[in-house]
């Protein structure tokens, strides 16, 4: 069977340290996996490998049977994997709409160069996806005059807007007041399933990889440590003695 | 009001043009002053588009030179070529130089993206003036009369042609850069300005984009040039010079960094002020041109277009008061 995503000896240092080291992991189409683990552990760097933004100096990554390591992070987006990010990357001068209109414009290979950016079709076509994050009332608004969840769920949205198989998530509650956490997840895993897109996310509250994430993998000085349920891994005394830092 | 808004809006550029376009006839003193406006006007409009992405240019007045020489090396080779052709050919040289030079200059930003184009220009200024028999050296080329479907016509006729080409190509070409800009290939040229980071990570090659409104910069420069050359009848390699990128750069911060109109408006103020003020105030234009951009920088950033626009925002509120 072929895998979503699969790693195989993944090697990276910067320096004397390890950020990655022999990772070899399999994802699965409709199995949200979080990454866990301390600071500095690797995880960010994973994804940054999984995306191309950082070529590993040993192993290779697959994405649908295919190998896409020496890709460019633009030819990897192209084949499904999109990319949201611990620091929203939007385009600040837009409206959160014209973010996705100009996502949906770039999934579209800029068909039409002339036709207007506000196609009444495509347009729609956000809208759904703005309401799907409970962001329509601020369709309007730049993005920068928005709350700091509102950002995070427009910049997910730009990533969902691509129509990804894989959606690649850093730390997606990260500067969300905390009241907030548990509705912008809510939002989000609704948002995915019926996008049908599968994601991993670096996370670090384990409320929500509690919560949300069918599979948890945990990292450690750049090593895949432990893979299962959430259940079965949150529980370990491993991990709550280096990750969750409680006394077994 | 909405329908208030936009009548008080476009009113006021409609009556403008309407009074451009009897220029040849109500006031024939200013007609080759105003064709020569509209001509840097077109090329300023390829600062303003570049000026989008937040890039500012520093050497587009390549363009406008090579499109001018391309024009001269038509007209030395096909005497009496038609003026069709002699555009053809002239903005045809001027769009394969913005291709060969884009695919290097969309590589950089901001000061290296300047500086690397002042030095493609320089290059260019430094082989007309060197290669002289090829291009006159400093004396430059002339660009005898064309024809004109093939008819031969006298000065007068041919003045009046080429000011309602100049104004012609001024809006259409003024109607598409706006129509670009707004397009989803425009918007993705604009976000090089925020974040060219999630421009990758749309599947887009920023290089590609930005080389995408660099050529469309070298195809507006271009044709101001060629206009220039054709209504000048003579192309020199000040054409080419660095001052004359700047100049072009002064008229689109005049106009409003980024706004297409505000850029012909400015280049009509600034041919005109130039004009009479270096006949009036001699050497001190330069003096009283400073002057002029330093009030705009300091005091209306927005440039021509920033003004006109609160000014038109004002009347509208006050309007709607008064409703």
């Amino acid at each position: 069977m072929t895998h979503l995503l699969e790693t195989k000896g993944l090697e990276i240092r910067f320096g004397g340290v390890v950020a990655a080291d022999k990772i070899t992991l399999q994802i699965d189409a409709g199995r949200n996996l979080a990454i866990i683990g301390p600071n500095g552990a690797g995880k960010t760097t994973f994804l940054n490998i999984c995306a191309g933004w950082l070529k590993p100096a040993k192993g290779k990554v697959y994405f649908e049977g295919r190998d896409v390591t020496p890709l460019s992070p633009r030819q990897i987006t192209r084949r499904g994997v999109a990319r949201a990010f611990q620091i929203p990357q939007l385009f600040t001068e837009h409206t959160a709409l014209e973010n996705l209109l100009i996502a949906a414009a770039a999934r579209d290979r800029l068909r039409n160069p002339i036709r207007a950016l506000k196609d009444r079709r495509q347009r729609a076509e956000m809208m759904h996806l703005l309401d799907l994050i409970d962001c329509t009332d601020v369709a309007h608004r730049q993005v920068d005059e928005l709350s700091k969840g509102q950002r995070k769920l427009i910049d997910i949205a730009v990533a969902l807007a691509l129509e990804p198989k894989l959606l690649l998530m850093d730390e997606p509650t990260s500067g969300v007041a905390s009241s907030e956490k548990f509705d912008v997840m809510e939002i989000l895993v609704k948002a995915l399933a019926e996008a049908e897109v599968t994601a991993v996310f670096v996370v670090h509250d384990m409320g929500i990889v509690e919560k949300y994430a069918d599979e948890v993998a945990v990292w450690n000085m750049g090593k895949l440590e432990m893979r299962g349920s959430p259940q079965d891994v949150l529980e370990h005394p491993d991990v709550i003695r280096d990750v969750i830092g409680e006394v077994a | 009001m909405r329908g208030g808004q936009i009548s008080i809006r476009f009113i006021i550029p409609a009556v403008l043009l309407l009074l451009l376009a009897f220029v040849p006839f109500g006031a024939p003193g200013l007609q080759v002053l105003l064709t020569l406006a509209l001509a840097k006007g077109i090329a300023v409009m390829g600062i303003t588009v570049l000026l989008r992405s937040g890039q500012v240019a520093f050497g587009h007045a390549l363009y406008f030179a090579i499109a001018a020489y391309g024009g001269a090396f038509t007209l030395m080779l096909m005497p009496g070529a038609d003026l069709n052709v002699v555009f053809l050919l002239g903005l045809n040289v001027a769009v394969l130089s913005g291709v060969i030079v884009g695919l290097f200059a969309a590589r950089y930003r901001f000061t290296f993206f300047a500086m690397l184009n002042l030095a493609f220009s320089m290059i260019f200024w430094s082989i007309l003036e060197k290669f002289y028999h090829y291009t006159g050296g400093a004396d430059g080329m002339r660009l005898p009369r064309p024809t004109v479907f093939w008819m031969e016509l006298e000065r007068g006729p041919y003045e009046i042609l080429m000011f309602y080409l100049a104004l012609g190509l001024a809006l259409g070409l003024g109607w598409f850069s706006m129509r670009w800009l707004e397009s989803p290939t425009g918007q993705l040229f604009r976000t090089i300005k925020t974040n060219e980071t999630r421009l990758q990570y749309l599947g887009m090659s920023p290089q590609r984009v930005m080389l995408t409104g660099y050529v469309l910069s070298a195809l507006l420069c271009g044709v101001g040039g060629i206009i220039m050359g054709l209504v000048q009848n003579v192309v020199t390699p000040e054409y080419a010079f660095w001052v004359r990128s700047g100049e072009m750069v002064f008229i689109a911060v005049l106009g409003g960094a980024g706004s297409v109109p505000g850029a012909l408006v400015a280049a009509a103020i600034y041919e005109i002020v130039r004009t009479y003020a270096s006949a009036f105030a001699g050497d001190i234009w330069q003096l009283v041109l400073g002057t002029f951009l330093l009030i705009i920088i300091l005091f209306a950033p927005g440039g021509i277009a920033g003004i006109y626009n609160s000014v038109m925002d004002r009347i509208a509120g006050k309007k709607e008061e008064g409703e």
